[in-house]
Parts: C-alpha cells; structure tokens; sequence
C-alpha cells in the first residue's frame, strides 16, 4: 500500500466509501471486517488525478456538441481504464459562444462505476500570449481591458460554476488583479502559454497563481539570466507556507527526459503528472479536429495539421506514470504521487482525495510492480478490472 | 516452577508460542467456555507474537474462543500514539488474528476515572471466570508488568508512577527523549497476574540477566516482584542462554537436564485444523 512516502505491506479498511482508521472500528466500535479482498501482494495507490485532459475516444470538450455534459461523461467512464478517478476536463481557447454553451454543461460531480469525478473545468486561455498560443487558434486569443477584476472572464466564459482552474499569461496587462480576485474565488491559477519573464510570473504567484501549465511547453525557455516561468522551480519570493506546482507531460514527446529530470530534480515536490490529451487519445492515426483547428496524429505523435507544432499528448495517465518513473529514476511511490498527492495538494482537496489517509475517499488503483494496472476503484467500489 | 532454557531469543519465542498455542488447543474453548489469556507488550514477546500469527494464518489455531487481557497501558498517552499499547497489540497481533474485537481487554490509560478504570478491568477478569494462562516478560529491575521495585506483592490493578529505570529503557521507543516518555501507567497488579491459573514469564537477552537471578535465586522481595511467582503453583519461565548468565551454574544444569521433560509439552504441536466445533 502506498502511504506518503513509500510502499508497506498493510491492510487498507473502506466503509462508506472513505478510508477506514481500523484501530478505532476495533476499540471503539468493537467491530471487524464484513468482506476482504485479497489483492495479491499488488500495489494499492490512490487514484490518479488528471488536471489537464482536453477530451479523447473522439470526443473533444472544446469543440461544442449537442449534449457537452456526455461528452464528458463517455471520457470519464473510458479513463477509468487508465487509472483516473477524478479529473478536470480541458477546454482550449475558444469564442465566447463555446464557453456560454459547454461550461453550463459541465458540472462538478463524484465519480462512480460511471466514470471518474469531475472536480472541475480547467479553462487554459484565451488570456495567453499570442507568441506562444501553441495550438490555440489565435483569432480568439484575448486580453483583459482595462476594467480590472475578473469582469472580462465572465463575459467571456459566462460564468465562474464548475471552473477549478485558469490558465492565463501574467504579462498580459491587467493580470495582477485578475489573478488576485480567481485566487480569492477558490479558483486555481495557472501561467502557461507565456512569455512572461521570472518577476512577472513571480508576481503573479504573489497574487495567488500556484500551477504552471505544461512546464517548458508554450514558454520562454530557460535563460541563466531571467530563467523565465521555469525560474519559480527554485525561485526565493515564493511567499511563506506556499509552494508552486507545474504540470508536465512526461509521454517522452513533449518533454526530453533530461529536461523532465532537471525539473523534477529541481522541486520535486511541485511536480503533477498531466496528459493533456487531446481527443485523439485512444484513437487510431490520421487526421482529427481539436477545438477549432485540425490535428494529425503519427504513431504516439499529435501535430497541428501541415506543422511540426505539437498540439498536445495522445498518452494516457498511467502511461505518463511509468514513463516518468523511468525517465527520472525516482521511487514508485514518488511517481505515484505525482499523479494523485500533488495534484490534490495543487487544487487543495488533499484531506480528500489523492492519498490513503483515514478519512480520504478510497479512490484507488492496483496495479502490479511494474506499475501496471490491474483495478480501479471509486468510493470502495470496484469500478474496473483488466 | 520450570526454568525452560532455549538456544536463543528466536527458538525461545517459539517455544512460548507453541506452549500457549498448545494450552489453547488442549482446552477446546468454544462459545460457552471462553480460554482466557493475559497477554504482555515489549520487545521481548514481539517473535513470540509473529509466531502466534502465523499458526492462526496456517489454519492450526483460532482465538475466536479466546478472551485477552493485557497487563498495561501508559497514563495519557492518546490511544492512536504508535507507542501506545492499543497500538501495539492491534500492530502486533490483534489485527493479523479472528480474535472478537469484544473480548480484547486493555486497560484505557486515557479513561476519566482511572481508579474505576482499573476496578472494572479486574471485575471484567472475574466476570470471565479468571484467568487460563498469564504471558508476561520482566523489566532490567525485576518488575512484572509496571509492579515497580516497592509494589506490594498482593497488589492489584492500579495506576503506577514509573521508576526512573523503566522510563529510560523505554526512552527507545520516544526517539530517545526522556521527556516524551509517560511518566504514569495502568497495571494489573503482582496479585493479580498470581491468580491466574498458570503463568508464563519470557526473559530474553544479557540485560535480563541479573533480573531473572533475583526473581529466581534470591528470596521473595518486593524490590524484585517477579520473585512473588515463587509462591505460585504453576509457574514457567521460558529464556535464552543470555538470561542465564547470572544463574549458579548448577541452576542452569538442572534445568536444562530437564528439556526432555519440558519439550513434552511442546511436542507434538497440536492443530485445531481438525476441529468441527
């Protein structure tokens, strides 16, 4: 079983769909076990979490459909299989009109034998660079105007519901309020698709931002100096008692291992496994639409059509955990927790979810040594089996 | 008494192990006749313990029939304190076995009224019709649970400051900070563990030397209160060569002329894997 910060062998109690503290149902309660499952000598982690998912099986959130809200839930049933229990779905930068007809859509809800939680949606843009919109399509990139507070995103986005994370590009003018108001929301912020440089992204992380989307992708790149967004890693002005996470794509394509390593060696403790997959994930190659633009899928590769700009990942989670493990070396509870602990410390839930503490909701995956998954459960029901 | 010498710490634990799974098996406790244990925390019985457990795993024997007491507990220390002896006996033993969560009895240390704490723990011992088989081990100054060096020798559960000596040997298990060890315990008293049936005390180790010397080969003294087993009936002490080595010689050559006497009541190892009750 996986406790912070490695593995033992032990017994992990469920009732009610939460993690059980066996002592007390044994002294206080004089109670004992209705039902054991043997899992084998596997591996028993809490479930991963996707912070970063823009849709897969064909379904893409960002582009609007007749019903949104099953979109989302045939992908959330489908990532069961990869080890997900909860996750944000992904909408790119898009016209108001998508966001006015999806993000109503899309609520926050737990999971179950229906598909993994929805804990929120991770809105990344359209207040991005325009230099580094990446596959963003960039006649509805915008900016905040001169008015101050998050007026311009619910214009845009038509409401704050549902939304746990922002992803926007500090140096744009007018961010410092923005980010201060999301943050006091309980809105997660996040700098990506930037070029903004150490002191601004510092700023903003003054203000509250706490996530850096896609480290390295869609962002100036390290420079001695003015290390850019990648200099929050190990930047001194982070203030007390926070810490900055940064997701990153470990598929082997949008990151070169060295790079992956030189981060994770860098601040380990921030580090949150994301796909961002696109709806080409468990799809054969050939030819796809991602939000308003057409993407071409090669082998584990994903390009915007005609280009060699990656538009985004095709690797599914658990994937992306054992790539990570290997590339980096780290210990299997390490990169297990990249993808379940930090994430939930990121988006605050961690007394919840993303950890095997008594009281957490007993969202777990079995998987074998070689970190490859046998089961999923949600609530202490069993929800898939290889 | 019988003074069982074994090899070492590993093969004396098993001995103990099979001794008692032995004693249960040869009662045939069932739901109207409940065997009742006491049951002793520590390093010393910790092998003794993982031996039990691996009988109940292999099939040759339940403790669903069987009542446990144990002889203590810290003064408030919180239940859940990995230190604490609720832990202890749930880490060790109570959760690897099918023992009835109802008919595991320790001592709260953290109850309101410590005194009536105590007076039911001994009306519950009563109320199970006494006790089968006392397990307990010895302290480096000859103490039986926490019966510190003074304690009357007819003494029953009560609460008990600890002796300096036994706050540093179990300053170990507090990150070697005196401060952090608790200063006051729960105990079943010397008169207590007498009234059981039959007692068994595991002594292991050089530093439980000079105790087993004065528990055995001096005379019956307070400021030693295993020695008060002396008086009872039927009483064995289960110890490695190092705990011998403050014995007269002649002590130990008795005794260990004795084994194939002794080994009688280990072997054969009896299995309740048979049993249809």
């Amino acid at each position: 079983m996986e406790r912070p910060h490695w593995l033992h062998l032990e017994d992990l109690w469920v009732r009610d769909g939460r993690i059980l503290d066996p002592e007390k149902l044994f002294f206080d309660e004089r109670g004992y076990a209705d039902r054991r499952l043997d899992c084998g000598g596997a591996i028993l982690a809490p479930g991963f979490i996707d912070v970063q998912l823009n849709g897969g099986y064909g379904v893409d959130f960002s582009t609007p459909s007749e019903d949104p809200g099953a979109g989302v839930a045939f992908v959330a049933k489908k990532i069961l299989e990869h080890g997900v229990t909860s996750f944000c779905p992904t909408l790119v930068t898009s016209p108001p009109s998508v966001y006015h007809k999806v993000l109503p859509e899309v609520k926050v809800q737990s999971g179950g034998v229906h598909g993994a939680g929805v804990l929120g949606v991770h809105l990344e843009g359209p207040f991005i660079s325009l230099e580094k919109k990446g596959a963003h399509p960039e006649q509805f990139l915008r900016t905040f105007g001169g008015s101050g507070g998050v007026r311009p995103l619910l214009e845009v986005y038509g409401g704050l519901d549902n939304v746990s994370m922002v992803t926007l590009a500090p140096e744009l003018a007018g961010s410092q309020s923005v980010v201060e108001e999301l943050s006091q929301r309980g809105v997660t912020v996040s700098l990506g698709h930037s070029v903004a440089n150490l002191s601004q992204a510092e700023e903003a992380v003054r203000q509250g931002a706490s996530f850096i989307t896609h480290l390295f992708n869609a962002m100036l790149p390290f420079h001695h100096r003015d290390p850019g967004i990648v200099g929050l890693l190990t930047s001194d002005r982070i203030p007390a008692g926070r810490s900055v996470f940064y997701g990153m794509i470990a598929d082997g394509i949008h990151t070169n291992p060295a790079a992956l390593r030189i981060a994770h060696r860098a601040h380990p403790a921030g580090l949150v496994l994301v796909t961002d997959a696109i709806m080409a994930m468990g799809l054969p190659p050939g030819r796809h639409t991602l939000g308003q633009q057409v993407i071409e899928i090669q082998g584990l590769h994903a390009y915007v059509a005609g280009t060699t700009t990656l538009s985004g990942s095709i690797a599914t989670m658990d994937m992306c955990v054992r790539h990570f493990q290997q590339a980096s070396g780290c210990s299997v509870p390490e990169a297990l927790e990249a993808a379940s602990l930090h994430p939930a410390q990121l988006l605050g839930i961690s007394h919840q979810k993303g950890s095997l503490e008594y009281g957490c909701d007993a969202d777990l995956v079995l998987m074998d040594d070689q970190m490859v998954l046998e089961a999923t459960f949600i609530s202490g029901v069993e929800v898939w089996r290889k | 008494m019988r003074l069982v010498i074994l090899e070492d710490y590993d093969l004396a634990s098993e001995w103990a192990a099979k001794y008692i799974r032995n004693r249960i098996i040869t009662f045939r406790p069932t739901a109207q006749r409940y065997f009742t244990l006491g049951l002793p925390t520590g390093s010393t019985p910790y092998a003794c313990y993982k031996k039990l457990i691996e009988y109940h795993k292999s099939g040759d024997l339940s403790f669903k029939y069987v009542k446990t007491f144990n002889m203590d507990e810290y003064v408030g220390l919180p239940r859940a304190h990995p230190e604490s002896y609720h832990s202890y006996m749930w880490n060790n033993f109570f959760k690897h076995v099918d023992i009835d969560p109802a008919n595991a009895h320790i001592l709260d240390g953290n109850a309101q009224d410590l005194e009536a704490e105590c007076a039911v723990f001994e009306k519950d011992i009563a109320d199970a019709g006494g006790i089968d088989l006392f397990v307990g081990g010895i302290g480096p100054d000859g103490h039986i649970a926490f019966n510190e060096p003074g304690s009357s020798l007819v003494s029953r559960t009560r609460v008990k400051t600890l002796a300096k000596d036994t706050i540093v040997a179990n300053a170990r298990f507090f990150g070697n900070d005196l401060s952090k060890v608790p200063t006051m315990a729960l105990t079943v008293g010397v008169g207590t563990v007498m009234d059981s049936r039959e007692v068994m005390i595991v002594i292991t180790g050089a530093h439980k030397a000079f105790a087993l010397y004065k528990a055995i080969e001096d005379g019956v003294n307070h400021m030693w209160t295993v020695s008060a087993f002396q008086q009872h009936p039927r009483t064995i002490f289960v110890c490695d060569e190092d705990a011998t080595l403050e014995l007269r010689v002649k002590t130990v050559k008795y005794f260990k002329g004795l084994m194939h006497v002794h080994n009688k009541l280990v072997d054969p190892v009896l299995t309740m894997k048979n049993d249809l009750s």
